[in-house]
């Protein structure tokens, strides 16, 4: 149910770097050969007439997959399309990243989703995977024909941008989860609740007369559809977590057995509202917004104690022309993939091995295989230098836009080389020394 | 100084300074000839993309009092209303090399971002709801001439706080000059996060304390939203009347008075009301703000810098 361009299957000597998996508890300095595409050989001093990439000081982790991005394709494609959405994904260490719908037209019917896959299995660098929208057109009114889609490839439906405002709308979609299957996840806010906000509604907004999108707006949507999902035994994902209520809603519908899971991003993990007080940088403008240093300890803890599953990036590109606006008048998002690992990293938030085992388990919930370094395995690989520092944008994007909240900041651990179903999709470029 | 965004922009000693500088241009419009040619050479350009009467004709007759120049750009009728973004239209006002842009906007921020995009100085003339700077000071320059000082002082703003901006340059101006402020108003338009600026209250029951009692502009439209069931259900909890007025408290209010809702016609006519000289104070303070932010510094370089966004 993933689709990418075909790839030339990589035959490397990845030596001496400091292989960590934390699924399988490996963590020492190893070589790892790939042959054909697949993981060969694990061990010490293995020798191999193939290409060799010098691992030494650096760390070797499985590939990360982001189960939320925005590519943008169709219909956007001024601010992002398959090729560069991809390779940002790349250049981020993803082997796997599952793009989101609401695209122009919305990816609602079989014929838009079947073209759109045949289009990533010409352009797509990294395999990726659809989801298809829970309402036709998003509008929040009438299912999509969800078996079809599913029978299309859909990996599963989300209305993410929006809501599910109506309960009997989400009911319905989750008693017709019995018979398609597929995750269904869901961008969690009350529009009454959010009314015209454009940020975390708090001390930050009172001071700048902006209109606030208060915690509540999204806790109480999940502890609702918490609710119907448990009614109806359904399987549900909730997308970018951002408040401290939210965690708590999860951790008391997880405590009565309800299937749900959840992802928080990378932003939202390292960044508060003061932040935008700063300078007003639309690029900080997102939806869920940045909130208070409360909310992100909340999101670390979760992280910590499992209540919360997985990273995901939310990676939403935007032209330049559509930030350079006043604040309230730009759109929601921003990039996230070049920069997720090193942005959590740097924070120094997390274990080192934790923050790689979030990067991928994202890619169970979405139904798609975990990335391991296990001889057998296809190679999805992410080699990283976490001492290099680097300042986010300094040397452009990969993606086709610069929204990126990291923008300007010094961060620490850069991807070197990333391998994806077996092909070398990203490797850092060498500049010569001036 | 280089450009004024924000009350934050200054401290109190520099308030002090362009306060006892409008002072001192009291006495120009007393003049036969109301001018004088501090500002001679000088081009003012006056961006207004919100309807405003007082605050851009006053700054036009600042401007005009200091001899300079003056160009009024009103946003309807112009390329905005073809679709001409923000950037593009100061990057080409910019070109006529004003060494001054006055704006006003309805959106936060705006004003901080056009000073990225333009060599001129650049006066926050209103930015959303976020801040209205020289309103501030026309307000501190009023209670300076009517208390003396503002030290101590108990200045209670009463009325429509989320959506005012008069209120939150007020805030700050006010405490740097060393007053207790206190906000009040209905719970639906005090915005949660306020009592981390001021006191918040919801009622007027402790209205007696204030020296100074500063009402807002009840907007109509904010009928429509519920934020406050009818106007009359308003008045009757917030109106600023004869009973609520004490005898030796200051009444402001940044205007236009909506009579017989927040204000009664009696409080406005009262020895009590200063709301006349908060609108001659607008002239002479523009004209110092003007001045601070234009003499002793050269005319603007031409190069443009292209800022991302910011």
């Amino acid at each position: 149910m993933l689709d990418h361009r075909p790839t030339e299957s990589a035959d490397v000597l990845i030596r001496g770097a400091h292989v960590l998996d934390p699924r399988t508890g490996m963590d020492e300095r190893l070589d790892v050969l790939v042959r054909n595409g697949e993981i060969a050989q694990i061990g010490e001093n293995l020798q191999a007439d193939v290409e060799v990439i010098d691992g030494g000081g650096r760390h070797l982790f499985p590939g990360f997959v982001d189960p939320h991005v925005h590519l943008r394709v169709p219909g956007q494609e001024h601010k992002e399309d398959l090729e560069s959405g991809t390779r940002s994904a790349a250049a981020g260490g993803f082997v796997a990243v599952v793009a989101m719908p609401n695209t122009t037209p919305t990816v609602d019917s079989a014929p838009v989703l079947r073209s759109l896959r045949e289009q990533a299995r010409r352009e797509a660098r990294i395999p990726v995977g659809f989801l298809a929208s829970i309402t036709q057109g998003l509008a929040g009114e009438a299912l999509t024909e969800m078996a079809e889609l599913r029978q299309c490839g859909a990996l599963g439906f989300t209305d993410d941008g929006k809501p599910v405002h109506r309960a009997g709308i989400l009911r319905k979609a989750l008693q017709y989860q019995k018979l398609v299957g597929g995750i269904i996840a869901l961008h969690e806010e009350d529009p009454t609740l959010s009314g015209r906000g454009v940020m975390h509604e708090g001390v930050v907004s009172a001071r700048l007369g902006l209109a606030g999108i208060p915690s509540i707006s999204e806790s109480t949507l999940i502890a609702r559809d918490a609710a119907i999902a448990g009614y109806e035994g359904g399987r549900i994902h909730i997308q970018h977590l951002s408040a401290r209520e939210s965690v708590e809603a999860i951790a008391e519908a997880k405590s009565r057995g309800v299937k749900i899971t959840c992802e928080a991003s990378p932003h939202h993990l390292t960044l508060t509202d003061e932040a935008v007080a700063e300078k007003l940088d639309t690029r900080l403008k997102m939806n869920p917004p940045l909130r208070t240093e409360e909310d992100r300890q909340a999101l670390i803890a979760g992280l910590k104690d499992g209540t919360i599953d997985c990273i995901a990036t939310d990676h939403a590109p935007h032209a330049r022309e559509e930030k350079e606006v006043p604040f309230e008048q730009a759109p929601m998002g921003t990039t996230g993939l070049e920069t997720a690992f090193a942005a959590v990293y740097t924070a120094d938030i997390l274990p080192l091995a934790l923050i790689v085992e979030k990067l991928s388990a994202g890619a169970p919930l979405m139904g798609l295989p975990t990335p391991e370094i296990a001889v057998g395995h296809a190679a999805d690989l992410v080699l990283i230098d976490l001492d290099a520092e680097w300042e986010v944008g300094a040397q452009g994007y990969e993606s086709r836009s610069e929204n990126c909240c990291f923008a300007g900041r010094r961060l620490k651990g850069k991807v070197v080389t990333t391998i994806a179903a077996g092909g070398i999709v990203f490797r850092q470029r060498e500049l010569a020394a001036v | 100084m280089r450009h004024l965004l924000s009350i934050d922009d200054l401290d109190r000693e520099a308030i002090e300074r362009i306060l006892d500088r409008a002072k001192t241009f009291t006495d120009v419009s007393e003049r036969e000839i109301k001018k004088v040619p501090a500002l001679r050479g000088r081009r003012v350009l006056n961006l207004f993309y919100e309807a405003s009467t007082r605050t851009r004709s006053s700054f036009e007759l600042a401007a005009k009092s200091l001899s300079a120049d003056v160009i009024n750009f009103a946003a309807s009728g112009s390329a905005v209303d073809k679709g001409e973004s923000l950037k593009d239209t100061v990057q080409t006002l910019s070109a006529y090399r004003p060494d001054l842009i006055v704006i006003r906007t309805p959106f936060v921020g705006a004003a901080q971002l056009v000073a990225n995009w333009t060599t001129a100085g650049v006066v926050n003339a209103g930015d959303g709801k976020h801040e209205h700077p020289t309103q501030a000071l026309l307000d501190v320059y009023t209670l300076r001439e009517r208390l003396g000082t503002l030290e101590d002082k108990n200045i209670w703003i009463v009325g429509d706080i989320t959506h005012s901006r008069v209120a939150r340059s007020c805030i700050l101006a006010f405490q740097k000059m060393g007053a207790k402020v206190t906000v009040a108003g209905p719970p639906t338009l005090i915005p949660r996060g306020m009592e981390a600026m001021c006191e918040v209250a919801y009622d007027l029951d402790r209205l007696p304390e204030a020296d100074v009692v500063y009402a807002l502009r009840m907007q109509h439209e904010r009928m429509t939203d519920s934020f406050v069931p009818s106007l009359r259900e308003y008045a009757a909890v917030y109106q600023i009347d004869g009973r609520r007025l004490g005898a030796r408290q200051v009444l402001m209010h940044p205007g236009p008075v909506n009579r017989g809702v927040e204000l009664s016609a009696e409080v406005i006519d009262s020895p009590q009301a200063v709301i006349g000289q908060q609108v001659e104070a607008g002239v002479v303070v523009r004209m110092a703000v003007l001045y601070e932010l234009l003499t002793g510094r050269s005319a603007p370089k031409p190069a443009l810098t292209t800022a991302v966004p910011a």
